[in-house]
C-alpha cells in the first residue's frame, strides 16, 4: 500500500490499517456468533433468562443425543447411506456427459447445457410435489431409493458443471497413446483418465455430498415421513423448547460437512464454477 | 463413420439427460397436470384452470396467496440485495493483505456448508425474545423482560428470515467475488492509480465493472434459492402471512386430496415467477454490463 500523500501518509495509513482490522474482526465476530450460540446452548443446563452465559455446564444434551432410545444414530446412518449413494451415482451418471460437454462441440450443445443447469433456477418444491404422486404409484415413495432419485435433481447440475470444467483442460490424446501401448479400455480409464480428472471428481463429490446431506424439503415430500434423515429429525424439533438438545443435534449434523470442507479445501479453488453449489445447501 | 463415432455424444449424454428429462422435467410436467385438476388416482381426469382461478382471483385462497407473494418477494429480493452489497464490501475488506488474512478468510467461509435448517435455528438462538441479543440488552439494563425485546423472529415482516438468509449468503456471494478479485491481481488498479484515479474512482470504474458479473451470477442463485426456500420461512415465519412455499406444502399435505390441486398450482406459479424473473434479470444485467 503506497501513500497517496507522502507527507501525512504514514499516520493516515496507520489509522486506515487499524480501521481495517476493526472491520475484519467485527465481520468475523458477526459471522461466528450464531455458530458459538450452538456451542453454548449444547453444553448449557438451566440457562435462565438474563444470564448471558450459562451458569451450569452439562453434557446432558449430548447424552440424550446418543442415548439408546435416541433417533439420532439411525438418522445419521440414513443420511450417510443416502448422501454416499447420491454422490457415487451422480458422479458415475455425470462423468460421460461432462466429458462430452468438455471435449466436443456439437449441435444443440447450448440447449443441453441450459437444460442441465435449469434445476439450479427452478425451485425443487414443484418437482418434488409432481414426482411425489408418481412415486407413490411406483413404490418409490417413502423409501431411500425414491428419495435418492429426487436428490439427483439438485445435485446433477453441479457435478456435470464441475467435471466438464476439468475435461475442458484435458487432452484425450494421452488415452490414444496408452491404447497404442497396449492398454485396454478399463486400464486406460483407470491409469490415464481417472488420475487426470481426480481433483474434479473430489470437488464434484464434495458438492453432491453436501447438497444431499443438507436436503430437507425433497426428502420430506418424497420420503413421506418414512425416511428420517438428520435434517428431517432436526426440523421436527427446531421449533421446540429444548434448546440444548436442538443445539447438540445441529452440531452433530454440521460437523461432518465442515470436516469434509476442511479436508478437501486444497482441491477447491474459488474459480471453480461448482462453488455455486454452496447456494443449494 | 462407425456406429460409435455417430452415436458417441448422445450415448455419453444419455444418463444425465435421463435424470433431467424423467425426474426434473417429468416432475414439472406431471405437477403441471395435477395443478390442472388431473388426478386419475381419485378418478378425476378433466382438465381445468379452476385451482389457478381460485388462487389468483376469486377464492378463499386469494388473500393467502397475494399476501404470501408480497412477503416472498420482499424477503427474497431484500435478502438478495443486502447480501450482494455486504458480500462486495466484505470481499474488498478481505482482499487487502494483512496479518491473519488466511485465518480470516477461512473463518469467513466457515458457514458455507452449514445447512439452512441450522442457520434458521442459529438465528432463533440469537434474536428470539429470550435469545442472546435480548440477554445482552438485559445485562446492559436496556430492557427488563424478554417481552421488552422487539419481535425479530417469527415476525410479520420476515426480518428473521432475512437475517438468516443474509448470514448464509454474504459469504457465498463473497467467495465468488474474492475468486474474481484474486484472478485480477492488482495490475489494473496500479494502472488506474498511475493515471491519477483516487480510491473511489478505482473502485467505481475499475473494480466494480470487473466483479459485477460474479456478483450478478451469485445473486441470481441466491434469489432463486430464497424465493423457493422452505425450511427458513417454516421455522422463522408466522401464521399470516406465510411465504408461498410454506402455503404450497401445507395445501399439498392436506388430507383432502382436492387441496393438493391448489398446493401444486402454487408451486407451479412459484416456478414460473422465478424462471421469468431470473431471465429478465439476466437480460437486464447483461445490458447494464455492456453499457458500463
Amino acid at each position: 500500500m503506497t501513500a497517496d500523500y507522502p507527507q501525512a501518509g504514514q499516520a493516515r495509513n496507520r489509522l486506515l490499517r487499524a480501521l481495517h482490522y476493526c472491520a475484519v474482526i467485527l465481520l468475523i465476530f458477526l459471522l461466528l456468533t450464531p455458530l458459538l450460540a450452538f456451542l453454548f446452548n449444547a453444553f448449557s443446563f438451566r440457562w435462565f433468562y438474563p444470564q448471558l452465559f450459562p451458569n451450569e455446564l452439562s453434557t446432558r444434551a449430548w447424552e440424550s443425543t446418543f442415548a439408546a432410545n435416541s433417533k439420532v444414530p439411525e438418522a445419521l446412518l440414513t443420511s450417510t447411506i443416502l448422501a454416499v449413494g447420491v454422490t457415487l451415482s451422480s458422479v458415475i451418471i455425470g462423468l460421460p456427459a461432462a466429458r462430452a460437454l468438455g471435449l466436443y462441440s456439437f449441435r444443440g450443445k447450448r440447449v443441453i447445457e441450459f437444460l442441465i443447469i435449469s434445476p439450479t433456477i427452478v425451485p425443487g418444491i414443484a418437482v418434488a410435489m409432481g414426482l411425489n404422486i408418481n412415486f407413490i404409484r411406483w413404490g418409490l415413495s417413502g423409501n431411500l431409493l425414491g428419495v435418492g432419485l429426487v436428490h439427483l435433481v439438485p445435485v446433477m447440475p453441479y457435478v456435470v458443471l464441475t467435471l466438464s470444467g476439468v475435461f475442458a483442460n484435458y487432452n484425450p490424446e494421452f488415452e490414444q497413446q496408452a491404447r497404442s501401448l497396449g492398454a485396454g479400455t478399463l486400464a486406460t480409464f483407470w491409469y490415464v483418465t481417472l488420475p487426470a480428472v481426480f481433483p474434479g471428481i473430489v470437488v464434484a463429490s464434495l458438492f453432491a455430498y453436501l447438497i444431499s446431506w443438507s436436503q430437507y424439503i425433497l426428502t420430506f415430500l418424497v420420503g413421506a415421513g418414512q425416511v428420517i434423515t438428520m435434517p428431517v429429525l432436526l426440523f421436527s424439533i427446531a421449533s421446540g423448547t429444548n434448546n440444548a438438545l436442538t443445539a447438540a443435534m445441529s452440531l452433530v449434523f454440521v460437523a461432518p460437512s465442515i470436516l469434509i470442507l476442511i479436508l478437501t479445501a486444497r482441491y477447491l479453488s474459488g474459480k471453480s464454477s461448482a462453488i455455486g453449489g454452496f447456494g443449494q445447501i | 463413420m462407425t456406429f460409435w463415432d455417430r452415436w458417441r455424444i448422445p450415448i455419453m449424454l444419455a444418463p444425465t439427460m435421463s435424470v433431467i428429462f424423467f425426474l426434473f422435467i417429468g416432475g414439472l410436467i406431471y405437477g403441471g397436470l395435477v395443478s390442472l385438476g388431473w388426478q386419475p388416482l381419485i378418478g378425476r381426469t378433466e382438465i381445468s384452470l379452476r385451482a389457478y382461478h381460485n388462487i389468483l382471483f376469486s377464492g378463499e385462497f386469494t388473500e393467502v396467496f397475494w399476501n404470501g407473494l408480497a412477503l416472498t418477494i420482499w424477503v427474497s429480493v431484500g435478502s438478495t440485495f443486502i447480501s450482494a452489497v455486504l458480500a462486495l464490501m466484505t470481499a474488498l475488506l478481505l482482499r487487502r493483505s494483512f496479518v491473519g488474512k488466511r485465518i480470516a478468510t477461512f473463518l469467513y467461509q466457515l458457514n458455507l456448508p452449514v445447512p439452512h435448517v441450522v442457520a434458521a435455528i442459529g438465528i432463533l438462538f440469537l434474536f428470539s425474545q429470550s435469545g442472546v441479543l435480548s440477554r445482552t440488552g438485559a445485562q446492559l439494563g436496556l430492557i427488563s423482560y424478554p417481552s421488552d425485546f422487539p419481535v425479530l423472529v417469527r415476525d410479520r415482516y420476515g426480518i428473521g428470515m432475512m437475517l438468516s438468509f443474509v448470514w448464509k449468503e454474504v459469504p457465498f456471494i463473497g467467495v465468488i467475488v474474492l475468486a474474481v478479485l484474486q484472478s485480477l491481481g492488482v495490475d489494473y488498479e496500479d494502472l488506474a492509480r498511475s493515471l491519477g484515479a483516487n480510491r473511489w474512482q478505482r473502485f467505481r470504474y475499475v473494480i466494480l465493472p470487473l466483479v459485477m458479473p460474479g456478483v450478478l451470477s451469485g445473486s441470481i442463485l441466491v434469489f432463486a434459492f430464497t424465493f423457493g426456500s422452505y425450511e427458513v420461512p417454516a421455522i422463522l415465519g408466522v401464521r399470516f402471512p406465510r411465504t408461498l412455499t410454506v402455503t404450497a406444502v401445507r395445501f399439498f399435505r392436506n388430507p383432502d386430496l382436492n387441496a393438493r390441486t391448489e398446493g401444486m398450482a402454487i408451486s407451479i406459479i412459484i416456478s414460473i415467477i422465478v424462471f421469468f424473473l431470473v431471465l429478465g434479470y439476466m437480460w437486464l444485467s447483461r445490458r447494464a454490463i455492456r453499457q458500463d
